[in-house]
């Protein structure tokens, strides 16, 4: 174990992280924001979604520094008198998870359909780019909200808003799967003509099990640094998707939906509601952003 | 030259296509509108009738063509929630879209490219680190934020600008503009800005990195050592060489302006096409939202197709590696 420590500290890539304190500084507000969302349950003052212990009363409280502040709402209360820290803190959670799903899901279908075009060539590989191509001809958020709005008007209201948070995380991981593809498919004709693969066709082994055991170990290095590179994007998504009003059900408000619902207290001067969810967005999508930055150029041996 | 205009012609009819199919297929499976007509009470006869009026009863491939034909026509039936024909809800929404996009890319372009030649001319200056940290919190900041933190300020605290509408307009045929009169200029702002800005920041970004570039090869020494002024080297001589990619960029950028503004109309209620789709969106109005799809779809082809001989235009080297004429 000790062994283990010592040798991640001597790596490059420790080295390449300590030496950058922008990486350190997005690291620590990363590792803070991430902590806050999934200990909320334990450490959040209040628990937004009890209905029993909210109490009109508290409604519209500003931040606790503030002269008609109440020292038990640090970041004051919206205006059902539900703490915004705790609710920023529950948001959080929903929009991390959201983020990570919907970029597991564009990694997997990326790296899949790249492998196939890659290794298979011919007609499988033009028609998967050339759909890859007419995707990215849009603004992935449009595609995320047609994919949204097209399930919304399939479904009936009810059915829709219980699988409401999939049909979110599909909508933004199909937005996006082209840019995996399109690495993949160009690591892979790389590698499909190198010896071990050759030698893994001569002794026999099928298509399927070459494209799973042997290239795709090689091709997913580039493949981590845009999935880090993703999940700022696909957080973001979600909060713009949140927002508009077509994201995730208000039962359970991600940062976006808090920001939406802040707005229209903005006129009334109560500024807290909306921005301080907006900071915790900027800080996690703006640390996630640094950390992948620097990954890819971390990773990039060309730039050392 | 012809030859290749062709061919992206050529390829630019598949996307319409598929794009068509799909606003089709909204229509085809997705709700009833039979059910919707006919109310309660009818008569099998009735609905056979009323199938065969409409051409429900034809094969899928008919149905498409026709769907497609109308929709070359502008035609594309009426709103479920308002009511009223969807070509005339869009005619009615298009200026405002159209002037707050087209308003937004001149900013990003007049603010950007002098902001860019700035920090690449000027790289250790504090003004171009200020510059520079600038561009990252435009690229960081989600759309909808930078609104409300506008409308924050200029609005809700200075009380200088208005956060909503469009302000007065004035109509010329069927074109309403609220870049007649003071006050629609005074309500277009803080949306354009808002729009405006990441674009901005990325036309800084790009202008920069390419002023670079530029700066360090021979024929700009060679022009500074013919002992030209500054001002035709870094305008004449460098400017003019780091266009290129950057109408390229600024050109596809326009597609995400049209994306985008359906962020920024949400947030200043700027009654526009993207405003009109969210609504769609949220009440399932499949009419709109199929006309939406289809005009952003050809939008987005024209652009395309506008920047690939744009291209073809200012980049010689092109036109050489086809073979010639």
């Amino acid at each position: 174990m000790a062994n283990a420590l010592s040798r991640a500290l001597d790596s490059d890539l420790w080295y390449s992280f300590s030496r950058s304190p922008v990486t350190v500084v997005s690291a620590v507000v990363a590792l803070v924001c991430i902590m806050g969302a999934v200990l909320a349950p334990w450490i959040a003052p209040h628990n937004p979604f009890d209905l029993a212990s909210l109490n009109l009363m508290d409604a519209f409280n500003p931040p606790a520094w503030t002269e008609e502040g109440n020292a038990s709402f640090l970041l004051g209360t919206d205006d059902q008198g539900r703490d915004v820290l705790s609710a920023i803190m529950y948001g959080a959670r929903v929009s991390l998870i959201v983020g990570l799903s919907a970029v597991v899901f564009s990694t997997v279908v990326g790296v899949g359909l790249g492998l196939l075009a890659g290794y298979l060539g011919g007609t499988v590989d033009a028609v998967l780019m050339r759909v890859a191509d007419i995707q990215l001809t849009f603004p992935s958020i449009l595609v995320a909200l047609l994919i949204d709005g097209i399930v919304r008007a399939a479904l009936p209201p009810e059915a829709h808003e219980a699988i409401a948070l999939y049909v979110v995380v599909f909508a933004i991981g199909v937005s996006n799967w082209p840019q995996f593809a399109r690495t993949v498919r160009g690591s892979t004709l790389v590698e499909r003509n190198k010896e071990y693969v050759l030698a893994a066709r001569v002794i026999g082994l099928s298509k399927l099990r070459i494209m799973l055991t042997h290239v795709l170990p090689n091709v997913l290095g580039p493949v981590l640094v845009i999935a880090t590179l993703n999940l700022g994007f696909a957080i973001l998504a979600e909060a713009t998707l949140s927002f508009l009003g077509v994201g995730v059900p208000p039962t359970q408000p991600s940062l976006g939906t808090l920001i939406r619902i802040g707005n229209d207290f903005l006129f009334s001067g109560e500024w807290w509601i909306t921005l301080f969810p907006g900071i915790a967005l900027v800080a996690l999508v703006l640390s996630v952003n640094l950390l992948g930055d620097w990954l890819r150029d971390a990773l990039n041996p060309r730039l050392r | 030259m012809p030859a290749f205009i062709l061919s992206r012609l050529l390829q630019a009819i598949p996307v319409l296509l598929v794009v068509a199919l799909i606003s089709f297929a909204m229509f085809a499976y997705v709700g009833d509108p039979v059910a919707i007509m006919l109310g309660q009470d009818f008569t099998e006869a009735q609905r056979q009738a009323l199938v065969a009026s409409l051409g429900l009863d034809q094969p899928f491939f008919v149905q498409f063509f026709k769907f497609v034909v109308n929709a070359a026509q502008g035609e594309f039936g009426l709103s479920y929630r308002l009511s009223r024909p969807v070509a005339e809800l869009i005619a009615e929404r298009a200026p405002a879209t159209l002037e707050l996009a087209f308003v937004a890319a001149a900013i990003a372009m007049l603010v950007g490219v002098p902001m860019g030649v700035y920090t690449g001319l000027y790289r250790n200056s504090w003004l171009s680190r200020f510059f520079l940290t600038f561009s990252l919190i435009g690229v960081s900041l989600p759309t909808f934020l930078i609104g409300i933190l506008l409308i924050l300020v200029f609005s809700v605290l200075l009380g200088w600008l208005p956060s909503y509408g469009r302000g007065e307009v004035v109509q010329l045929g069927w074109w309403s503009t609220g870049l007649l009169t003071a006050d629609g200029w005074r309500a277009l702002i803080l949306p354009a800005i808002t729009l405006g800005l990441f674009q901005l920041t990325l036309i800084m970004r790009l202008v920069r990195a390419e002023m670079l570039e530029v700066l360090r090869t021979d024929y700009i020494k060679f022009a500074r050592a013919r002992g030209l002024p500054d001002r035709s080297v870094h305008f004449g001589h460098a400017l003019k060489n780091t266009l290129v990619p950057v109408i390229t960029i600024a050109g596809l950028q326009l597609g995400s302006i049209i994306a985008f503004a359906i962020v920024t109309e949400t947030v200043f209620q700027w009654p526009g096409m993207g405003l009109l789709f969210i609504q769609s969106v949220g009440s399932a109005d499949i009419p709109v939202m199929a006309a939406y799809l289809m005009l952003t779809a050809l939008i987005f082809v024209v652009i395309n197709l506008v920047v690939d001989i744009l291209y073809y235009i200012v980049d010689p080297r092109l036109r050489a590696g086809r073979g010639g004429h």
